[in-house]
């Protein structure tokens, strides 16, 4: 069964119909790649499936159940993280505090405030296990030796591991990346395109990206969809997607 | 033994430091050497320390603006004091009729804080500001139009006048409309207002570095971002105003029990006394729960150390605000402090956080 | 008919909420940012007419265009020394420091003209009229305030959309990022919103005192808080809604003070406020703001 299946899903601002009839089946363990020019609506798609818009219409469903309508948070729950275009961190925290935020919900951290002011045993024992699983994810992204950074004092390129670190923590079924390459050099896109495989890897993570740069996305996507005018223009496997010429034109005009 | 972390250190600096100051003042008056003058603002300066550090929760954990800060003492002084004077005969222990007074204007306190963040802290932007002086200003008002007796029918309330009461004859006036309560017994002394410091520096600094405080935090940080990783904005932004409008609460309470006679004036419940707090918290760091405690305590104690400075006081306090915020955040100011600042020579300790 | 003159008191009132919401809401329409300065700059104008007028015996009109002219600068300055370079700043650090100016204006005028009371003498020379023999009392204050507000809204409505100026203004508060690539001088148009507003809130500090003839450094203080709780009645950022939402608050407080308590009266304002928030949170007319993700 398919993690994410979405089914005729569109979007009305007043009169303006920014996404209309989009479908998507990403099965799990899958990279997939949502593309399209600018303003085609791919950042629309990413805030209906995280619950920031609530969609005109369609029916969104996650692992069989229907998250359509619901609240970001509850969607978070549920099992979809993401990242955002313009770098998104709790940037007065540190990095830990970071991860460590993003571990929130999980079930075997959770203590009341009561507990968290009067430092009962249980605070010392569930924060002991956060600081693990944090380092651990960080660990992953070679993060760890900056654990006690604020957030706002890494580098570009490690603000964006971080973003997905954090995400991770949440233990979703399915990630998003809203453009993660942007702003990257073709270095720190290579090292990223190596990120991202290894976490689809290591996780069994299900991922859907949004992205402009094509040799990261003919490079790491396995399936794509194109978006223009907030109309799916193509879709099915990376190379075959790529040649269409609608898609071409789409992208280099007449 | 396990090395304690950089947090723990810092938090027992904290509760050292106020230990020392207290034990200086103690050992100060058992000897002789401190005024009258210096006795008088003890408590004063308890109280204002809770106050500047109850704000800071509001202010640089939470990331909004509070200005009814002197609303909430207000609730929590007026709630407490009506309790210890109608409790003042059947519970005769100052100590346990002070405790019970305290968690009364407390709760009283916190539950303001919960019915004002309902309607507000759904909203973004300068709402809470605004409202939060409303507020102050309505309990002022309330408070100075009301008139409260006791007898053996109970409660009497009258927004008129004393007589319209309708009271027995051996009715007790509690609250005497602009003249306030009088003859609150005074429970609370300096040793109490200590342990209240600490106790109020402990709750905050437990909650900061706990589960719910880097919720508080992210939202302060990314409210989209926090939302994204399934914290509840609603649940966190409230839980954490309420609390800091307790603690108020709680200073409104030590203020009541001090004093002979408690009424609700611009000057000590109004925008005046919330700005000062402010005040308090901008200059010992945003952020800083030990700054704000020092800034409280330093800035109550030098005005009445250098009386001529008293005039200026105020306009000092305006220009400290100003300075401060371009200090921190013009981007010239920004680019000075990077280019001159120590901190370039140990570029990587920079970075760490203390 | 005590009722029809409190509820003209109510409109007089109304009307000084109205033009000192006016510059509150196109600040914040145009800088996003709360001027809590702005009631103390009505203050400033009102020392500055009270000082022509009884001391120098400046002439009425004379003495107003200084007024407005020295607040006008004052606007000016407060913004270019202590917003603008906050312009990126927080809100927090933007709302710290107008609190900062509205305390720095209140001593400042301490410091100078003293704590006490000053007696305002009207500006407004204008004889009462006398209606239903003598029953309905009409003041010349009331008549000046209110006809004053109805020309300063249609002045300032023209202004926004006939010239150039009110088009930059229009553009930089629907996105100030696209104005400026669009060659608008972003900061030019910040710095002119002041200027207006500022200017209008001279003629509201002479149209107050006139009317309640009492001046201390507090005077502004109130009435401000009062006339942004008239924007956010009225939908902040909008002018017309500055305009309804002040006649309506002034309204609401004059008949509270008159038929509830006069020591609610303030209290019922503000409550005001609180259930506008709750009810509907843009205010009368205003539109919804949708964060960007």
């Amino acid at each position: 069964m398919a993690v994410l299946e979405v089914k005729n899903l569109g979007i009305s601002f007043g009169g303006l119909r920014a996404v209309d009839d989009f479908h998507l089946e990403i099965e799990k363990g899958q990279l997939y790649g949502l593309i399209g020019p600018n303003g085609a609506g791919k950042t629309t798609i990413f805030n209906m499936l995280t619950g920031v818009y609530k969609p005109t219409d369609g029916r969104i469903l996650l692992d069989g159940e229907d998250i359509t309508g619901k609240t970001n948070i509850e969607i978070n729950k549920a099992g979809i993280a993401r990242t955002f275009q313009n770098i998104r961190l709790f940037s007065e925290l540190t990095v830990l505090d970071n991860v460590k935020a993003g571990l929130h919900n999980q079930k075997e951290y959770i203590y009341s405030t009561l507990t968290g002011i009067l430092r009962l045993p249980r605070y010392h024992q569930a924060e002991r296990a956060m600081d693990e699983r944090a380092l651990e994810l960080l660990k992953v992204f070679g993060l760890d030796e900056e654990a006690s950074y604020l957030a706002s004092n890494l580098p570009y390129g490690k603000q964006r591991k971080l973003e997905i670190a954090r995400a991770l923590a949440t233990n979703p079924k399915l990630l998003l990346l809203d453009e993660p390459a942007a702003g990257m050099n073709p270095n720190e896109t290579q090292e990223l395109m190596d990120t991202i495989r290894f976490v689809r890897d290591e996780f069994h993570m299900t991922i859907l990206l949004i992205e402009h740069d094509m040799k990261l996305v003919a490079g790491i996507c396995e399936k794509l969809t194109v978006l223009n005018f907030g109309q799916v223009l193509a879709c099915g496997g990376t190379s075959e997607v790529l040649k269409d010429p609608k898609v071409i034109t789409a992208y280099l005009g007449e | 033994m396990k090395k304690l972390s950089k947090t723990t250190k810092s938090s027992l600096v904290t509760y050292g430091i106020v230990a020392a100051a207290y034990l200086f003042c103690e050992v100060l008056m058992r000897t002789g050497h401190m005024s009258s003058l210096l006795k008088g603002i003890l408590v004063p300066v308890c109280i204002y320390a809770i106050l500047a550090v109850s704000l800071n929760l509001t202010v640089g954990i939470l990331g909004e603006l509070s200005l009814g800060h002197a609303g909430f003492m207000c609730v929590g002084a007026f709630a407490s004091a009506i309790f210890s004077k109608c409790m003042a005969e059947a519970i005769p222990v100052p100590l346990v009729r002070f405790i019970l007074a305290l968690l009364i204007g407390v709760a009283c306190a916190g539950l303001c804080g919960v019915l004002i963040g309902i309607p507000v802290l759904r909203l973004r932007g300068d709402y809470l500001a605004i409202v939060t002086l409303a507020f102050g200003e309505i309990i002022k008002n309330l408070i100075n139009a009301v008139y409260l007796g006791l007898d053996s029918n109970g409660f009497h309330i009258s927004m008129k006048d004393a007589l319209s009461l309708n009271m027995e004859e051996d009715g007790q006036i509690i609250i005497k409309g602009a003249q306030g309560i009088t003859g609150t017994p005074s429970d609370s002394n300096f040793t109490i207002g200590v342990i209240l410091v600490l106790l109020t520096l402990v709750i905050v600094i437990h909650l900061v570095h706990s589960r719910t405080g880097r919720a508080i935090m992210s939202i302060r940080d990314n409210r989209i971002a926090a939302e994204s990783i399934g914290i509840n904005i609603t649940k966190y932004k409230m839980l954490a105003f309420s609390i800091s409008a307790s603690l108020a609460g709680a200073a409104g309470v030590l203020y009541a029990h001090n004093l002979a006679t408690l009424t609700a004036s611009s000057k000590n419940f109004g925008y005046n006394m919330s700005i000062m707090i402010l005040v308090f918290v901008v200059l010992g760091g945003i952020g800083s729960i030990r700054g704000s405690m020092i800034a409280a305590v330093v800035l109550t104690l030098l005005p009445e150390l250098l009386r001529f400075l008293n005039e200026y006081r105020m306009l000092i306090y305006a220009v400290v605000l100003i300075v401060t915020m371009i200090l921190t955040w013009s981007p010239g100011a920004i680019e000075l402090r990077e280019r001159y600042s120590l901190a370039k020579l140990f570029h990587k300790k920079e970075k760490e956080v203390q | 008919m005590s009722f029809v003159s409190y509820l003209l008191n109510g409109i007089s009132l109304g009307s000084v909420y109205a033009i000192i919401a006016l510059g509150y809401t196109m600040v914040y329409g145009i800088a996003k940012m709360l001027n809590f300065a702005h009631g103390d700059v009505i203050m400033i104008g009102s020392y500055v007419v009270f000082v022509a007028v009884n001391r120098t015996g400046l002439p009425v009109p004379v003495s107003i265009l200084l007024s407005a002219a020295v607040c006008t600068i004052l606007g000016v300055v407060i913004e270019r020394v202590a917003y603008k370079p906050l312009r990126h700043a927080s809100k927090l650090a933007v709302l710290i420091t107008a609190i900062g100016v509205s305390y720095f204006l209140q001593n400042v005028a301490l410091l100078i003209f003293g704590a006490d009371t000053k007696a305002f003498s009207s500006v407004v020379s204008m004889k009462p009229i006398q209606l239903a023999d003598g029953q309905l009392n009409i003041s010349g204050e009331t008549i000046v305030t209110v006809a004053a507000c109805i020309v300063i809204m249609v002045c300032l409505m023209a202004f926004i959309k006939y010239s150039k100026a009110g088009h930059a203004m229009l553009a930089v508060s629907e996105d100030g990022g696209a104005a400026q690539l669009m060659g608008i001088n972003v900061n030019g148009t910040i710095a002119l919103t002041f200027a207006i507003g500022s200017a209008l809130a001279a003629v509201a500090g002479v149209l107050l005192c006139s009317t309640y003839p009492s001046l201390t450094p507090y005077t502004g203080a109130m009435p401000g808080i009062k006339a942004f709780v008239a924007a956010v009645f009225g939908g902040i950022g909008s002018i017309p809604g500055a305009f309804i939402g002040g006649i309506l608050l002034g309204v609401i407080e004059i008949l509270g003070k008159a038929y509830i308590s006069s020591q609610l009266a303030d209290a019922i304002v503000f409550s005001v406020l609180i259930i506008v928030l709750v009810v509907k949170p843009t205010g009368l007319l205003g539109k919804q703001i949708q964060e960007k993700v």
